[in-house]
């Protein structure tokens, strides 16, 4: 195996990082800022796949398909947080677990009606269609790069919002005292909504451009929220930037597992988690309590 | 009479389970025998998070072990002895140590995200497994016989003996179980689910009992396992999934009867297979009002179904002042 073979196998693990910060980031304020567990994280990355396919078919197009489904996404996220998430913020973990648990199966039911069981695709936008030849055989294809870089931009456009801006500002404090946040006179449910919403619609995004890579089935929210818990975890709960270095750490681990362990490839990330629990018991970047 | 008739339930309940078998047709005793091994391994699951406080998610990793240790020792035995066979099931009780033994350091959602983590680990483990047969699992074409000599006194291919079986295991696992929380093991495990804090100033060295209450639970749960996997006739890796059957299922299972009682699991289990085999008589989508019944009683009825009992007993008490109040059930757990 040349050297090649491994750049094409570590812009993969990029890109697949890539995708899981834009689902672990949502997952990770939520748990930081509202203290919710949610599992139904994971639907609402299936809910994006969905809506890049439904609407893709409608318009013809997959960028009128994505600016049709983001306003979808947020609403779809804002109305699930008034008539559901926002009972669980007072309860015990073991009742946000079950509750988040039978809104996965609503969804998945919903997604059975409205998009049927049958695994469908996208296709990638005629400009990115093409790939990069690297040697001879070796190619890489252009619309992978392109997620990266969406998702580098995303990536930067979260942090400057949360460094420089107010908002940014009331989250910081929301994920490090909420107590005090509340005291001091900040609309805590009017940002536990937005939030909420921006979560989902991250989520949501996070599929949308999985579509056209990945089938569109029933049940890869399931897949994708695992995982994402995973990464949030060893990045430490409420923290961005841990958020970051776990889906790194990941899509390393995984994409490389499956090339040179392909027996212990599933296991290996589960592996590294609990390694990295039994050295810092809130994660890297979390705060010990 | 309220406190009489509350305590005459259990033992009418029992007398029911066990005269079933005369009256209902073989496909209920199957039915029936299945919400009994799903009530041990929820049973087990209640003394973790209804009694010890530990939301543990990794639970369905020890009932599949259960089954994957009579299913791998006896793959290809023409002959099942239970006494060979039963043994096996402490497998789980090995695993849970070591699972246990590692997660107990964490604390909160970092408690429910690793054992999450060895949950999965175990479920890859089996389903990439070859030699365990991977997705499809392993099929048993006998069931466990006890016997002394030739002489078989316990066949469990008879489906009314393996339902007396399964019915024995459920009622030696809640008097155990009533038994250790008698004990005053029982009350500090109690102690730790209210304030862990306070039981530790007082001396206790929590973490001991913490891992304790979770092999126990373990190997309980190892034991559902073994008789899934006996009953069913196969072992695969949906045992140990963390939703579809497996570990959501099961907290579905504890809250939905009522957790902190022993009694709430059973009937929880009850409610929850005899849904799931009747909604989707009604429609396709029935998971739709499966979780929409999972959400109303997680949002109105917190304490299960079985809390409503006493509710309605008490209602009764209003209209005669004299008789002493019933015994209030567990308190709601205080809020995160």
């Amino acid at each position: 195996m040349e050297l090649s073979f491994y750049l094409v196998q570590l812009l993969n693990a990029i890109q697949y990082g890539f995708l899981l910060f834009l689902v672990a980031s949502g997952l990770t304020l939520l748990f930081g800022i509202m203290g919710i567990i949610n599992l139904a994280h994971g639907s609402f990355y299936m809910i994006g796949a969905y809506l890049a396919y439904g609407l893709t078919e409608m318009t013809g197009s997959l960028w009128l398909g994505i600016l049709l489904g983001l306003p979808i996404a947020l609403l779809v996220g804002y109305l699930v947080e008034r008539f559901a998430i926002s009972f669980l913020y007072k309860r015990d973990h073991l009742y946000q677990v079950l509750l988040t648990f039978a809104l996965i199966l609503i969804f998945n039911e919903l997604q059975q009606i409205l998009w049927g069981t049958d695994v469908h695709g996208v296709a990638i936008p005629a400009p990115l269609a093409g790939s990069i030849p690297l040697t001879e055989n070796q190619s890489y294809p252009v619309y992978r790069l392109f997620i990266s870089a969406v998702c580098i931009a995303i990536a930067g456009g979260m942090s400057w919002v949360i460094q420089k801006t107010r908002l940014g500002m009331m989250i910081r404090a929301g994920a490090s005292n909420r107590e005090m946040v509340q005291a001091l006179g900040i609309d805590v449910n009017r940002l536990f909504a937005l939030v909420f919403s921006l979560g989902v619609a991250l989520a949501a995004f996070a599929g949308m451009l999985a579509a056209p890579v990945d089938s569109v089935y029933p049940g890869m929210g399931e897949n994708v929220l695992i995982i994402s818990f995973v990464v949030v975890v060893i990045g430490g709960t409420g923290s961005i930037k841990g958020a970051f270095i776990g889906a790194m750490l990941i899509g390393l681990v995984s994409t490389f597992g499956k090339v040179l362990l392909p027996e212990m490839a599933s296991i290996m990330a589960y592996a590294l988690m609990a390694l990295i629990l039994l050295w810092r018991p809130q994660g890297l970047f979390g705060r010990a309590h | 009479m309220a406190v009489t008739t509350r305590s005459l339930t259990l033992p009418a309940a029992l007398l029911i389970l066990v005269l079933f078998p005369l009256f209902g047709s073989s496909f209920y005793v199957g039915l029936l025998t299945r919400i009994l091994i799903l009530a041990i391994f929820a049973m087990s699951l209640d003394l973790l998070i209804g009694y010890t406080g530990l939301v543990s998610f990794g639970h369905a990793a020890f009932f599949g072990i259960g089954g994957y240790a009579l299913a791998i020792a006896f793959q290809d035995a023409t002959t099942i002895h239970l006494w060979q066979a039963l043994p096996l099931s402490l497998a789980a009780a090995l695993a849970a140590l070591v699972v246990g033994w590692i997660s107990i350091r964490t604390s909160g959602i970092y408690f429910i995200m690793i054992t999450l983590a060895f949950g999965q680990m175990f479920f890859y483990y089996f389903f990439e497994s070859p030699r365990y047969g991977g997705d499809d699992g392993i099929f048993l074409f006998f069931k466990p016989v006890l016997m002394i000599g030739t002489e078989s006194i316990l066949n469990l291919e008879n489906e009314n003996t393996f339902y007396y079986f399964a019915l024995g295991c459920l009622v030696t696992g809640y008097l155990l179980l009533a038994m250790i929380l008698r004990a005053p093991f029982g009350k500090v495990i109690t102690a730790i689910k209210a304030n862990e804090h306070r039981v530790r100033a007082l001396g206790y060295s929590i973490n001991r009992y913490k891992l304790v209450s979770f092999v126990i639970a373990g190997t309980l749960a190892g034991l559902a396992g073994f008789l899934e996997g006996a009953h069913s006739g196969y072992v695969n890796p949906s045992y140990m999934s963390w939703h579809s059957s497996g570990i959501a299922i099961a907290i579905a299972i504890v809250v939905l009867g009522g957790m902190g009682t022993l009694y709430g699991p059973i009937v929880g289990a009850f409610i929850v297979v005899l849904l799931q085999d009747f909604l989707p008589s009604l429609t396709e989508h029935w998971q739709l009002l499966f979780g929409g019944i999972v959400i109303s009683v997680a949002l109105f009825l917190p304490r299960g179904a079985t809390s409503l009992l006493p509710r309605i007993l008490s209602r009764r008490q209003t209209t005669r002042p004299d008789s002493p109040p019933p015994e209030d059930g567990p308190r709601e757990p205080a809020d995160g």
